[in-house]
């Protein structure tokens, strides 16, 4: 897993990225680096692209569960750091964002209201993070991936690009919420509605792995959740840009 | 409860062949009398009891060394078959003997046993849920934490819980078996009737659940884990080989046609899972073949699954004879005597999972030095518990035939499990 010939690519795009926006130091996160076939993905954004070649105004919508936002703090949850990073990697462009977040709703609950929230903001892109409630209440698979195509296919037809996100990666809950029916049934309506599937799952457990975050612990307070949504924000970023086809390089 | 009973052999059998050739008024199912113990039976269940009790423990480095990684199947389906094997051979054997009533009497009391495990485990599961609840305090997972909202009101969930319809997840297998015990009497009955007959009418179940979304529902909401409309097939199939099957079948199992259909359905198996592993092989799937095979749910036992746990029984009776020595030998010893006390092992393995786990969380994750002792300790734990078991049943038998004579135990041979 770890020899593959498209991690070669992870640095390079880094050090693309790196090179024409350079981060601030401080803002720079302590180590969450996301190996390049986890940002990979060969279904592609043609609206994003072309908002951010036509210089138009890139209106990102997100809609979420609370793990898309940290409850007290919300200027520090991944979509506010997503919109930050991506001004730094486009300056040229103007990119805004809105949360909504639908707590303690399944994605079928979502799936009706998401053609209602489309028509209001009109959104270049929407993120799609769902799969924790359904996979909470065991909802049956089966639906959960009518309604996610339900919700998918609402959003495409409205104009909008679509990014799918998954569950988190939380180890401490992994014997009581069982997510890999939810985790396998995203990635084929992805594949099945050619729509992006941001791995968050996996991403969270690469850096479990590999020692960035201990997910594990009992209580981290806010810090922790901090970090992570900062990670998470810039790596939606760079699969963002990935999946747009667009090379940072020539946008400056 | 250790089955002292001699089983069948899966391949045809000298004394089988003799009975089936007296031309007396035979029953339709044949149990060969007299046959030595199966060992590969117990060994198999012994290594699917390791193997679930290494799946449970998540984020575990030795996962990569049980073959769900591999193909479609897992450890659950061969618990589940040579369950349904053993149990249709030791009562299969009782209802022959002792008539239809008294066998099922002790069919529903081996359910009762069964029952009163899976109440034992779930007390030990709503006291670790209770501990992480009350300690576990991170913001990142506030939304995670919902699922111990159950905790605010045990009236209902523990009632529920004791209907079977609240199983927090790993703790699905043994409501699974249950229900597919009760109905144990019934799939007898039948197979002494017709065995193929009863054989159709599982698939035909089989079919009907997956045509008509036939379902167990649960508590708060959702659905059986493993729903047994599917499962029973694995079982009942289980149940029909014991009872004649597998002898009936051994002339296509023996053919090379067989072997090889079998290894290029593993080998493809085996690609296919690569292909989930390692997300960079994924563009060599085709689309078409994806859309059509995915997802392949464990819950409702997908063919596929199916069709690979039948590949790797025929594979496996194939390559490893029942007379093969090294079933005696005693590196194979611990495993084989899990397997002969299976419902004890289980459920020693599920609470060793929940404290493994916990020992895990506790020491930050543990890495991989940590998860191998955690699972080694477990599996010597297991070993340990039943070479004890084994050990006191013997001496119990013992002296118990001592007493009485020779009359034996037959209730503490209703196996099954």
């Amino acid at each position: 897993m770890k020899s593959n010939p498209v991690s070669l690519l992870g640095p390079i795009l880094l050090a693309g990225f790196l090179a024409v926006a350079p981060v601030r130091a401080q803002d720079a996160p302590a180590h969450c680096e996301v190996p390049a076939y986890l940002l990979t993905t060969e279904n592609t954004l043609p609206q994003v692209e072309n908002a951010i070649k036509s210089g138009r105004p890139l209106d990102i919508l997100v809609v979420g569960s609370r793990s898309s936002t940290i409850s007290t703090s919300e200027a520090s949850a991944y979509p506010a750091r997503l919109q930050a990073v991506l001004k730094q990697m486009l300056p040229k462009v103007a990119v805004n964002i809105s949360v909504e977040l639908q707590v303690k709703k399944t994605a079928e609950e979502v799936a009706g209201d998401l053609v209602k929230l489309v028509e209001v903001k009109k959104p270049t892109l929407v993120v799609w993070q769902t799969g924790t409630y359904d996979a909470m209440r065991s909802i049956d698979p089966e639906d959960f991936r009518a309604a996610v195509g339900e919700g998918v296919v609402a959003l495409k037809e409205a104009g909008a690009d679509v990014v799918l996100m998954n569950l988190q990666y939380s180890p401490r809950t992994e014997a009581m919420i069982s997510a890999s029916p939810y985790l396998d049934t995203m990635r084929v309506a992805a594949q099945q509605y050619d729509v992006p599937l941001f791995d968050r799952f996996a991403i969270m457990r690469h850096w479990n792995d590999q020692g960035d975050f201990d997910l594990f612990s009992a209580s981290h307070g806010l810090d922790l959740a901090k970090r992570v949504h900062d990670c998470i924000g810039r790596a939606l970023a760079k699969f963002v840009i990935e999946a747009a086809r667009i090379d940072p390089v020539q946008q400056n | 409860m250790a089955d002292r009973v001699a089983r069948p052999p899966l391949a045809d059998d000298a004394d089988a062949r003799a009975a089936a050739a007296v031309p007396v008024a035979l029953p339709v199912i044949l149990l060969p009398a007299g046959a030595e113990r199966e060992l590969r039976l117990d060994l198999f269940r012994g290594l699917a009891l390791w193997l679930i009790f290494i799946d449970h423990l998540p984020n575990n480095i030795l996962t990569w060394f049980t073959f769900r990684n591999y193909g479609f199947s897992d450890a659950t389906e061969i618990f589940i078959f040579i369950s349904g094997y053993t149990a249709a051979f030791v009562y299969g054997r009782a209802m022959l003997e002792a008539g239809f009533v008294i066998a099922t009497a002790r069919i529903l009391r081996r359910v009762w046993q069964i029952y009163v495990a899976h109440v034992f485990l779930f007390t030990i599961f709503l006291a670790e849920i209770s501990y992480v609840a009350s300690r576990f305090e991170n913001p990142l997972y506030a939304e995670e934490m919902g699922i111990m909202d159950f905790l605010k009101q045990p009236d209902v969930t523990i009632v529920q819980a004791l209907l079977l319809r609240f199983r927090p997840a790993n703790m699905d297998v043994l409501p699974l078996y249950i229900v597919l015990m009760l109905f144990l009497p019934l799939i007898i009955w039948l197979m002494k009737w017709r065995p193929d007959v009863t054989l159709a009418l599982s698939v035909l179940l089989y079919a009907l659940a997956w045509q008509f979304d036939l379902y167990l529902s649960a508590y708060p909401n959702g659905f059986w884990a493993f729903n047994p409309f599917a499962w029973q097939l694995l079982f009942v199939f289980g149940a029909w080989c014991a009872l004649g099957g597998a002898r009936r079948m051994s002339r296509v199992l023996s053919s090379p046609v067989t072997l090889w259909i079998c290894f290029a359905y593993l080998l493809f198996a085996f690609c296919v899972t690569l292909t989930w592993h390692l997300p960079q092989l994924k563009f060599l799937m085709p689309k078409l073949i994806e859309q059509w095979m995915y997802p392949i749910t464990k819950t409702d036992m997908d063919v596929l699954r199916f069709a690979h746990f039948l590949a790797l029984a025929a594979v496996t009776v194939r390559l490893l004879p029942k007379d093969w020595p090294g079933l005696k030998s005693r590196w194979l010893r611990p495993v084989i005597l899990c397997g002969q006390h299976s419902l004890e092992i289980f459920c020693l393995g599920v609470f060793l999972a929940f404290a493994g786990h916990f020992v895990l969380a506790e020491f930050s994750g543990g890495g991989p030095v940590l998860q191998l002792v955690v699972s080694l300790a477990g599996i010597l734990i297991m070993s340990g518990m039943a070479w004890i078991i084994s050990w006191y049943k013997h001496s119990a038998d013992k002296s118990a035939s001592r007493k009485k004579g020779a009359v034996g135990n037959a209730d503490m041979a209703g196996g099954g499990s």
